[in-house]
């Protein structure tokens, strides 16, 4: 018995950061653990941005006008960068889901009650999220290269700056998954969870220059997709990537895509973490 | 000297509801205390502050020595939790779940995997150790559950309504595994709407009712308190009521208690088989047939009838079952305290 209790590490109560990551590891294995034994959850994950790709690409494609011209392969080329980022942040609604579930099942109480590290659990969640984002991406890249997607269409761009790309996408689902862990903790149950999590990003996803040259909306509207945080990744994605449509907006985010996409998926995480963790110590009653 | 678990003046509100009202405890080491009471008592409150899951919003709470609000991640090494609220993951395997729970007590990995194999063969899940926790029957459920609240072997184990929902042989059997466990040592504080639970395994009985100790002491003072045995007849017929409640006054040391619609009497005795052939003698004399009669000894749900003015068992059937056919609800007991 006693050579049990032994046993246990004697951490500084709290944690210290090294309890913390190994904690957040051994949660997220239980998590990625959990999307293998669902794999239905993973297989619709990628029938939504698959679908989007080929909807907008050739329903779309051909009445679309991106800068002067209505060429589909253009409008193409256009669109990649806007599904991506619109992918990424879907995973909102999962990470918001999982954690919704994992208080009504009683787990989150179980994880509360033990010696860990107090983000652990919301990290280990998002930290999975993220390893399923970046297999989403992987066959979202692929089945948009088939339909005819052409990376350095427009600039020339080459490996380094495409990788670029997609870690800013993946930095942006991973701030995303923050917000979805906040809403998770706070409705009381898994539907209301996934709901939740998808329902403003319509608006967020479609105020921006994702999907149609935002150059020609109305000023008002104009405006907040230039501001809009999405649109920075998705612009900053359209440079890295050499794809045609770049807004030449003045407005700062659009004049440095990147460095705005950066700082804005920061910020989410550090807000949203706070206010997550937060959330989650005094969660469940 | 506080116990192993020492409560004192716990209380917690939920809007305008004091779901605890002043909750005091006192679990010496190594014993087995029963909080007892209806859903919506405070039971689950009481332990979600004694776990550290829930802030109470004053009052003081000492578990193993250490002050569970002031040092809550020291209190979270030496207790296991158990029950209704703290789960299992159902995609995970047991050895899964047990390896994951072992690790995060902050065991090393090698050791929480030995550790998980020592536990599965302990509660008799080897065979299911490979199989997701979802195909696992009720039973093996519970008993998984209850292997996660001990992989550290805790000194203080609390225990949330560990067999409610179970048939009558699975919580057979978690019994003897309880009774195993306490015998080792283990302090334990387990709550239940079952009064023959209480009765079976707790060493101390404290009763709760709207946030409140209202009664504590062993099964038998808590029974005796409701005046030791009774008689009760049931009638055939509804006009003997009458004669037979004559009858039972001449043997009876209190009042006779009669529900019409039953046809029930019941009056408190001494004198135990002796007098109740006597009285049975007595109504065959005077002609009347009755349906049944038999000395009762007190139940603790007649305790808790006693002192609360309602029934135990009511609850128990309207919310124990539903509980179970909706799976585990965390906020359950919590939210039945806030209406």
């Amino acid at each position: 018995m006693s050579a049990v209790t032994d046993a246990v590490r004697t951490a500084a109560p709290g944690g210290s950061f090294g309890q913390s990551v190994r904690d957040s590891l051994v949660v997220a294995k239980r998590n990625l653990i959990r999307m293998t034994r669902i794999p239905e959850m993973i297989l619709f994950g990628l029938i939504q941005p698959v679908m989007f790709v080929v909807l907008f690409t050739y329903v779309f494609g051909g009445s679309m006008q991106i800068g002067d011209t209505t060429n589909p392969d253009v409008y193409k080329n256009f669109l990649m960068a806007g599904i991506f980022a619109q992918t990424v942040t879907f995973a909102t609604a999962g990470a918001g889901a999982g954690i919704a579930d994992d208080m009504h099942k009683g787990l989150i109480d179980r994880f509360r009650s033990l010696p860990m590290a107090r983000g652990a659990v919301l990290t280990g969640r998002t930290v999975a999220d993220l390893v399923q984002t970046a297999l989403t991406l992987l066959v979202l890249a692929m089945v948009a290269l088939l339909v005819g997607w052409r990376p350095g269409s427009m600039e020339p761009t080459n490996f380094g700056k495409i990788m670029g790309g997609f870690g800013l996408l993946l930095l942006l689902g991973y701030a995303f998954t923050w917000i979805g862990a906040l809403i998770g903790l706070s409705v009381r149950t898994p539907e209301a969870a996934t709901s939740g999590g998808l329902i403003w990003l319509f608006p967020v996803t479609f105020l921006s220059n994702a999907f149609v040259d935002s150059s020609k909306m109305t000023p008002w509207l104009r405006h907040i997709a230039d501001w809009n945080p999405f649109s920075a990744t998705v612009q900053a994605c359209r440079k890295l990537f050499g794809d045609p449509g770049l807004s030449t907006s003045g407005a700062w985010p659009m004049q440095h895509p990147v460095w705005a996409s950066l700082i804005y998926s920061i910020l989410i995480v550090v807000i949203f973490r706070t206010l997550a963790v937060r959330k989650y110590r005094s969660a469940a009653a | 000297m506080p116990g192993a678990i020492y409560a004192e003046g716990l209380v917690k509100t939920f809007g305008d509801v004091r779901a605890l009202d002043g909750v005091d405890l006192d679990v010496p080491e190594g014993t087995v205390l029963g909080l007892l009471g209806p859903n919506g008592a405070g039971k689950t409150t009481t332990v979600r502050c004694l776990t550290t899951l829930l802030r109470p919003d004053s009052g003081k709470a000492v578990v193993a020595g250490i002050d569970v609000l002031k040092q809550p991640n020291e209190v979270r090494r030496s207790i296991g939790l158990s029950g209704q609220f703290a789960a299992v993951d159902e995609y995970l395997t047991g050895r899964e779940n047990l390896h994951m729970v072992g690790q995060l007590y902050q065991m090393r990995s090698k050791q929480a995997k030995v550790r998980a194999v020592e536990l599965l063969e302990q509660f008799h899940l080897t065979d299911a150790a490979d199989r997701p926790a979802k195909t696992y029957s009720g039973g093996m459920r519970r008993r998984l559950d209850l292997a996660a609240a001990l992989v550290v072997s805790p000194p203080v184990m609390f225990m949330d309504e560990p067999t409610t929902g179970l048939d009558p042989r699975n919580r057979q059997q978690l019994w003897e595994v309880i009774k195993d466990l306490v015998s080792g040592g283990t302090t334990l504080l387990l709550t239940t709407q079952y009064l023959e639970e209480a009765d079976h395994l707790a060493h101390e009985i404290a009763v709760v009712d709207q946030g409140r100790v209202i009664a504590r002491g062993t099964a038998d003072q808590l029974k005796a308190r409701t005046g030791g045995e009774r008689v009760e007849v049931v009638v055939h017929e509804r006009e003997h009521i009458e004669t037979a409640s004559e009858v039972l006054r001449g043997f009876g040391k209190g009042d006779t208690t009669v529900e019409q619609h039953t046809r029930k009497l019941t009056v408190p005795v001494t004198g135990g088989a002796k007098l109740l052939a006597e009285v049975i003698r007595e109504l065959d004399t005077r002609g009347i047939e009755i349906d049944d009669i038999g000395l009762r000894r007190p139940t603790l749900d007649d305790v808790f009838l006693s002192l609360t003015g309602h029934h135990a068992e009511a609850d128990d059937q309207e919310n124990g079952t539903d509980e179970d056919a909706k799976g585990r609800k965390g906020k359950k007991d919590d939210k039945e305290a806030a209406k």
